[in-house]
This record gives C-alpha cells, structure tokens and sequence, in this order.
C-alpha cells in the first residue's frame, strides 16, 4: 500500500466545450512530498487540483489517489477515499452557518463514532495547532479576519489528520507578514504530521517556502517538473515570464535561508 | 501503516506492562470507541507501565484517548518515543472539556422573562429600522423634486416588468381557478333558495373588493417580495451596497424606492387584471352550472357592484403593493453575511408581507364597512 504513490494522474485530458484545458498531462506525487503547481491564470492549475479531488471528472485519462480511482469506485470506498484528504480552499468555504467550532468539528462528527467530549478536547487541539484560543470556537465566520478565515480553514481541513492536503492559493489575500507566517505554520505542522501537499500558487514566496517540488504549467500541459532550481532554469517563455525579472532569483535566495 | 491500534498485556520483572501497537489513528481506532477506552481507563486505574515503542503511529485523537485514559497526567511507569511523546504533549496543553462550557447556560428562572424582552427589543429595532427606510424613502422622494434627472427610471421599469408584466400569466391562472370554484360552491347554495341571479352580487363583491387585491398581494409577496429580499441580501453579502455607497449612489435611491414605487403601480394593475380573471371564471361557471346567460350577468355587475368598490380594490392593491415592497426591503438590508441568516430573513420576508397585508385588509374592511354597498 505504501508503494502506491499519493496522487497518480495519468493521460489527462480535459475539454470544456471548445476550450481545451489539459492536454495528456501525467503528474506522480509520492509521500511526503509538496509539491507546488504554478501556471499562468486559465492554465488549468485549479481544474487539475479539482480532479485530482474528485471534484470535476477528466475528459479523458485517470485521476489515481492513493492508488484507487477517485469518481469511478464505489461509494464506500469514494468516501474513505475522500476522508484521506483535507482540502483548503482558496476563500476557507467555512460553513457561515456555523460557528468556528462547528466548522471544525464538522468531519469528525460526520464519522459518527466519537464521543462529544473527544470531538470537543480534538477541535480544541487543533485550534491550538493553527495557533488559535478555544475562545475563539464561538465566533462566526464573518467576524474572523481574512488570516483567522485561512487557519480556521485548515484546521477543517487538518480535523481528521489526512495523509495529503490540498491546498488552492494558500496564501491569497494574505498580508507578507500573516502569508510568512502562514506558510511557517504549514511547514511546521507538516513536519509534525507528516502529511503530503499539493498546491496550486501564484505566490513565488509561497512557493519558496513549501514546495519542494514544482510543476509549472503553460501550453494545456506541463512544460517543466522538478526542485525551484530545475523549472528556473527551464527554457520556456512562460517560465521566464513567470520567474523572471529578478523575483525568481529572490525567491530561490529565500529558499535557500529557510532551508 | 495498515494495522489496526491494538494492545497486549505482558508481564516484565514482575510487572504488568501494557504494549500499544498499530496505529492509533483516527482511521485504525477501532469501532465502537466506549469499549476500548473502557479497557483503557480501567487498566489505567491498576497503576500499570505502558509501552508505546512498537506503536506505528499516534495521532491527536489517538493520543486524545490515551490522555483521557491516564486521568489526564503522565503515567509513574512509562516508556515512550520522542516522536509520540510531542503528540501527548499536545494532547496535555488542551483544556479540559468541562473548563469551558461552550455556551453560557440560560437562568432558567428567568428563562421566559429574557425570552420575552429579546422579543420585545427586536420588534422595537424592527420597528425603528423600518421607520428610518420610510423616512429615507420620503427625503429621498423630496431630493427627487429637485433633482428630476436622478430618478431611477431604469430600475423602476426594469422592476414593473419583472414583478408586473411576468406575473400575468400565474395572476391570472390563480384568479381564473378561485372564480370557479366560488361561483360553483356559491351556485349550490343559491339554488337552495331559488336566489341564483345573486351569483353576480357575491362574486362581483366578494373577488373585486376581497379576492382580488388580497389574493394578488400572496401571489406578489410570494414571487417578487422574496425575490427583492434574496437580491438586496446577496448584494449586502458580496458587498455591492457598499460599493454603491462609494459611487455616492444612495441604496434607498437606486434600490429599495423603485422597487416599492414599481410596486405600488403593478398592484393596482394586476388587482384589475387577477379580478377580471376570476369574474371571467366565475361567470363561466355560472353559465354552465345556472343556465345563467352572459348578457344577463354584465347586464347586472354594475348595478349589484356600485363603482367605489373598483376604487376600494384599486386603492387596497396600491397599499398592498407598498407594504410589501418596504418590508422586502427592509428584510433584506437586514441580512447578515451568511447562508441561515439569508433564508431565515427570506422567508421572515413572505411570512411578515402576508401577516401585514391581510391586517391592512382588516383595517380597510372596518373603515370602508359603509362605502359601496349596493341600495
């Protein structure tokens, strides 16, 4: 089981209608990897990670998590499947209905086997792992700040400890300061956790300081695959759009203090 | 990685050690939990060592379980890897789930009294925010004298057409179907008497000046009151009425008076429109279940309708259309950013338009008790 890689996606395909958004891609993450995407807006980077979360079904070609097909199994083993992962959407998609605390518990309490008591000392732990008060479990989404939105959202997503986390433009709308220190805590908890990425960013920061591997999509495919220095010094127009200008270099610069 | 948590009881140098293996993970934890937190938590009391060495791997809830077995402290005996030892000690800086109580319990004596004076309050705000949209309203209509090129004649028709021109067909369908079904009910008891000729009396009084402008208020407040609400409160939650606001557009201006003032004008039209279905409906039924011959029923509607109940029913439709028109409005700029609050106040919306509508029919019914009576 562990030889499976996380995520498998194989030959695919994706048209809208006319438009054509992915052509034969073939991505392989293997545990414990973070792998970050990066592409230019409408290259397909977030309909990939819809795919790869089952959210949307390719035209053509195979989306393998975990080892098993994510739309076509059954529904048993979809749900598990689907417990295996922790997304975090770009806006949080917290429940506005709910509390924070509801937010949080929301997942653990859809296993239906845990005690109230357990849900409630587990929704606390997480809120201390991103770095908020129980205190905090009482406020209703609309009254959290864009950053309080962001770690609430991935303490949702981390609520059933999954083995890969998902993550669309982690840090978007994020001031230098709260993004740094956003992406710190990612990194810390993937250090405790263990869990494996996958990112869609437009972010250079960002990308600097989590992926460990980078895809960089352009062209309906992926035009270069491997560490921030090996895309940089791919001979692609986007990439030198993308990196180019001195910011790819900062970023590698950054890179490199972190480490 | 694929092993169910489980536990073994061994005895070492005269000791009874307890070995954790597998994962104890959210996933492994096996089902139903009482059980082996029940073993846990009596093994626990014995005073036994525990050994976490061989366990795979420990995650919060795992550890969570392990913590509230232990009585929430550190075992005396234990032998436990660092990599397990930093989850539990996660595990120990959560505060216990009695410390802190979620929601502050109620004073159940005074329960009901804090009840009532919530209520109290809220109609009070109701009222006092309602007040403040008629008073915009009004000021807004006063600036309007003297600045004629700002009025929203865009949004007014855009709003006539929407909740006037495309709620013919269901108006008129509805007023069809009630004319029918009272003309025949009606009809039934009438022949009783051999008084079938007061079939126009009692269709023409009772939809022109009842049915008619009360029935249409339902189908509007339905239709477009729900409507505006929704609109008004998605554009609060994605945050158009402030940018409105910054482009020195007034949300009374633009949004809330064409839509009460498009109102107060489909009514009226639609309460003659729905009225002559449901007379049209009535009179068929009439026709075929009385041999009632139509000449002889125009002939009569307006001898036994005297012409002030036109006005009664054109006037209750101008009321009605106002009426509901405000309180979608006013429901809709008080929804808060999220989804409950947006149905809770779309459906407070309908509920309060058709409450208020027909207590203003009441009022109309007492003050017009002596106008339009046929001699």
């Amino acid at each position: 089981m562990s030889s499976s890689p996380v995520i498998d996606v194989q030959g695919v395909w994706t048209r809208f209608g006319e438009a054509l958004v992915h052509r034969d891609i073939d991505l392989v993450v293997h545990r414990g990897e973070m792998l970050g995407l990066v592409g230019g807006s409408g290259s397909g980077k977030t309909t990939l990670l819809r795919e790869v979360v089952g959210l949307l079904k390719p035209t053509q070609g195979e989306v393998r998590l975990f080892g098993k097909s994510v739309v076509d199994a059954s529904p048993d083993v979809q749900r598990d499947l689907r417990r295996r992962f922790g997304m975090l959407f770009q806006h949080g998609a917290l429940f506005s209905a709910l509390p924070v605390f509801d937010n949080i518990a929301f997942p653990l309490r859809e296993l239906k086997r845990l005690d109230e008591n357990l849900i409630r000392e587990l929704v606390w732990m997480k809120l201390a792992m991103v770095e908020l008060e129980p205190a905090h479990g009482r406020l209703m989404p609309a009254e959290l700040s864009g950053g309080m939105i962001k770690r609430v959202a991935l303490a949702r997503a981390l609520a059933l400890e999954p083995e890969l986390l998902v993550l669309d433009e982690p840090t978007s709308g994020l001031d230098p300061d709260r993004s740094e220190n956003f992406v710190k805590l990612i990194r810390t908890l993937q250090r405790e956790l263990n869990f494996t990425v996958i990112m869609v960013t437009h972010d250079l920061d960002t990308l600097a300081g989590l992926a460990n591997r980078v895809a960089a999509m352009a062209d309906q495919r992926i035009v270069a695959l491997g560490t921030l220095q090996e895309v940089m010094a791919v001979d692609h127009p986007f990439v030198h759009r993308f990196f180019g200008g001195g910011r790819g270099l900062r970023a590698q610069a950054a890179q490199e203090r972190a480490d | 990685m694929g092993e169910p948590a489980s536990f073994t009881t061994e005895i070492r140098d005269g000791k009874r050690v307890i070995q954790l293996s597998g994962a104890w993970t959210l996933a492994w934890l096996p089902s139903p939990l009482a059980e082996l937190d029940q073993q846990l938590q009596a093994l626990a009391a014995e005073g036994v060592s525990w050994d976490l060495t061989s366990m795979v791997r420990l995650d919060s809830a795992g550890a969570l379980l392990l913590w509230r077995a232990w009585g929430k402290q550190w075992p005396l005996a234990a032998s436990i890897p660092e990599e397990h030892r930093h989850v539990l000690l996660r595990a120990e800086s959560v505060p216990a789930a009695t410390a802190l109580p979620l929601v502050p319990a109620p004073t159940a004596v005074l329960g009901w009294l804090e009840w009532f004076g919530l209520r109290v309050l809220r109609a009070g705000s109701h009222l006092r925010d309602g007040l403040s949209l008629v008073g915009a309203i009004l000021l807004d209509i006063f600036w309007l004298f003297t600045h004629p090129r700002e009025t929203p004649f865009r949004e007014f028709s855009a709003t006539l057409y929407k909740s006037g021109a495309l709620a013919l067909p269901v108006t008129a369908l509805v007023g069809f179907l009630i004319g029918i079904v009272l003309s025949y009910l009606s009809s039934l008891q009438l022949r009783l008497f051999g008084a079938e000729t007061f079939i126009v009396n009692i269709l023409g009084m009772s939809i022109i000046r009842e049915l008619g402008p009360v029935l249409v208020a339902v189908l509007v407040a339905g239709r477009s009151g729900s409507a505006m609400t929704a609109q008004i409160g998605v554009m609060r939650v994605t945050e158009e009425i402030d940018a409105l606001a910054t482009m020195g557009v007034s949300r009374t201006l633009r949004l809330v008076l064409p839509k009460v003032m498009a109102l107060a004008l489909a009514m009226p039209l639609l309460v003659v429109w729905c009225s002559a279905a449901g007379i049209f409906g009535g009179l068929l039924a009439a026709n075929i279940q009385l041999d009632l011959s139509w000449g002889f029923f125009i002939e009569t509607l307006p001898r036994s309708v005297p012409l002030p109940n036109l006005w009664i029913g054109l006037s209750k439709g101008f009321v009605f259309g106002l009426l509901i028109g405000l309180i979608a409005c006013h429901f809709g700029l008080r929804i808060k950013p999220n989804t409950e609050s947006l149905s809770t106040k779309t459906t407070s919306s309908v509920v309060t338009s058709i409450t208020v509508v027909i207590l203003a029919d009441a009022v109309f019914a007492i003050f017009t008790r002596n106008v339009g009576l046929p001699l």
